[in-house]
């Protein structure tokens, strides 16, 4: 890949966003946060600001798709034309038909899908703004919208990139680090069960340097873990004093 | 989405699932064993470079076409570098005529992305006018019989057709226009890269999965190595999950044994190797 022109760690070892090599961005995580979805969740990760929304599981269009032993999942992954620099064409690209199916794959194994046969649960997955590791981002919002809607799964799904700028192993890389960066290692995993189900790489790592990134890839998932945990609580808490407080005008 | 196989009877995951774990396979190979791999060049003669892939039963074809372009605004003096893959019907019952489904352009970025992160093209070597007018090197993936492992029998193969390709010199005229003559050097490359791909059955790993195997697998791990022991990059696939161990393992078993695929590269621009 091509090798760093700007400086991405300077000399007190600080990222060009000021974080240190371990540090996640802000992140914020709303649950239930459309009136239409079954399930919905938001994140902004740095300035990604990403969507996720379920419907279902419900009746499969077209039919002859339906398995007859557990519904299928569907997932659906679109950037919109304004969310980065140079406007990108509203038809799909090969890029997120590629990543619909790795984020697919990535919440397949915690959703029992195996409860609703010849059904489907559908994943639509919009990034607003993206500023590096939106996929990861994704599958943090989608997993928060998988459990809003009330399907059962074994584990919410967490995500993070990780990766090397300037021969330093970084945690949650933002745009620029993406694309200057050394290497870049999106990684999703079901954090109770130390399950991976994501897991890419691109650029150019040692056996050292790639489990040291994994390493502090799981330790990044389990913060974002803990940040998912709250969202969903602070949800239920929310309605919780809506119901207390007797003016409850949701649906 | 595009489940690419058909219900394996239940005798047949028994006997792949006993197979492994006693630490064979239904096919006899060890589990961390390839199967038999053979790589002939110059198979299409009106292509730049080409290259014709058998890994056991699976057969695919690599043509590399070049073509002059202008290059990506963010790279105004590199070349490009284009794969697709295209699944034909000849290769599957479970292949249909029509655009490529995410299945294909899955392969044709993961084999992308190895070559590209291997730095196997020379791109700055392959610029005419800087910001105007570039080589483009197309590599076309064709999968002709599908018994398995698409992602190693394709990186192979397109590795190879690169190894070989001859590029026709130019001739740059006054006012920028561009002469193609008759004259041809060969592709200048820097590096070479290999992918290893693991199907998890059960729980255990097994390497260069063959389709009955492919059919039953929980996920599947695929790890391109370039020929200085990097590793230059991954991809999980399939909905199932991988554990650290299994991660390290494979890492650890690819690195080891990518050595001896390395061996099976044509030797830089020799012709004809037949068998």
């Amino acid at each position: 890949m091509s090798k760093s022109q700007v400086k991405l760690i300077d000399e007190n070892g600080l990222r060009v966003d000021g974080r240190k090599s371990d540090e996640l961005r802000e992140i914020k995580l709303e649950v239930g946060i459309l009136a239409n979805a079954d399930g919905s969740a938001f994140i902004r990760q740095g300035k990604n600001k990403i969507i996720a929304a379920v419907y279902g599981p419900r009746e499969l269009h077209p039919k002859h798709m339906a398995l007859p032993d557990r519904a299928i999942l569907r997932c659906t992954y679109r950037m919109a034309s304004f969310s980065v620099q140079e406007r990108k064409s509203p038809a799909p690209s090969r890029r997120e038909i590629e990543l619909s199916k790795i984020i697919r794959e990535a919440l397949e194994p915690a959703i029992f899908l195996e409860f609703f046969p010849r059904s489907v649960i559908d994943v639509y997955i919009q990034v607003l703004e993206a500023d590096g590791g939106t996929r990861c981002a994704s599958v943090t919002a989608a997993s928060l919208a998988l459990a809003d809607a009330g399907i059962p799964m074994r584990d919410l799904v967490a995500g993070c990139a990780v990766g090397k700028a300037d021969g330093v192993i970084i945690v949650d890389l933002c745009d620029i680090e993406d694309k200057e960066g050394e290497a870049d290692i999106p990684m999703a995993m079901m954090p109770q069960l130390r399950r991976f189900t994501l897991l890419q790489m691109d650029g150019n790592l040692t056996k050292e340097e790639f489990n040291k990134a994994i390493e502090l890839g799981v330790n990044a998932i389990m913060k974002i873990y803990n940040l998912q945990k709250q969202a969903l609580r602070e949800k239920y808490l929310k309605i919780r004093e809506e119901v207390l407080s007797g003016n409850n005008n949701r649906r | 989405m595009s489940y690419m196989g058909f219900i394996p009877t239940q005798i047949e995951k028994t006997k792949i699932f006993q197979a492994v774990a006693s630490g064979t396979r239904i096919d006899g190979r060890k589990l961390n064993e390839f199967r038999k791999i053979k790589i002939l060049t110059d198979y299409i003669g009106k292509a730049e470079g080409s290259a014709y892939v058998e890994l056991g039963d699976t057969k695919v074809v690599v043509g590399v076409k070049i073509s002059i372009g202008p290059p990506f605004p963010d790279t105004p003096d590199e070349g490009l570098f284009v794969v697709n893959a295209e699944f034909v019907p000849t290769a599957s019952p479970f292949f249909e005529p029509g655009p490529p489904d995410e299945n294909s352009i899955e392969l044709a970025r993961v084999v992308d992305r190895g070559i590209r992160h291997a730095n196997v093209i020379d791109t700055k070597k392959l610029c005419i006018i800087p910001g105007e007018k570039v080589y483009t090197v197309f590599a076309d993936i064709y999968v002709i019989d599908h018994a398995g492992n698409l992602f190693d029998a394709s990186t192979l193969a397109v590795v190879s057709a690169l190894l070989t390709t001859k590029i026709p010199k130019v001739e740059v005229k006054e006012g920028g226009s561009v002469e193609i003559l008759e004259e041809k050097f060969p592709l200048p490359v820097n590096n070479k890269v290999v992918s290893l791909t693991w199907a998890k059955i059960g729980n255990i790993l097994v390497l260069d999965p063959n389709f009955e195997e492919e059919n039953i697998m929980d996920a599947r791990f695929t790890v391109s190595i370039d020929e200085n022991g990097y590793i230059v990059s991954i991809q999980k696939g399939n909905p199932g999950y991988l554990t650290l161990d299994d991660i390290r393992y494979s890492i650890e078993e690819s690195l080891k044994i990518s050595k001896e695929l390395f061996k099976l590269f044509p030797g830089g621009h020799s012709n004809d190797k037949e068998d």
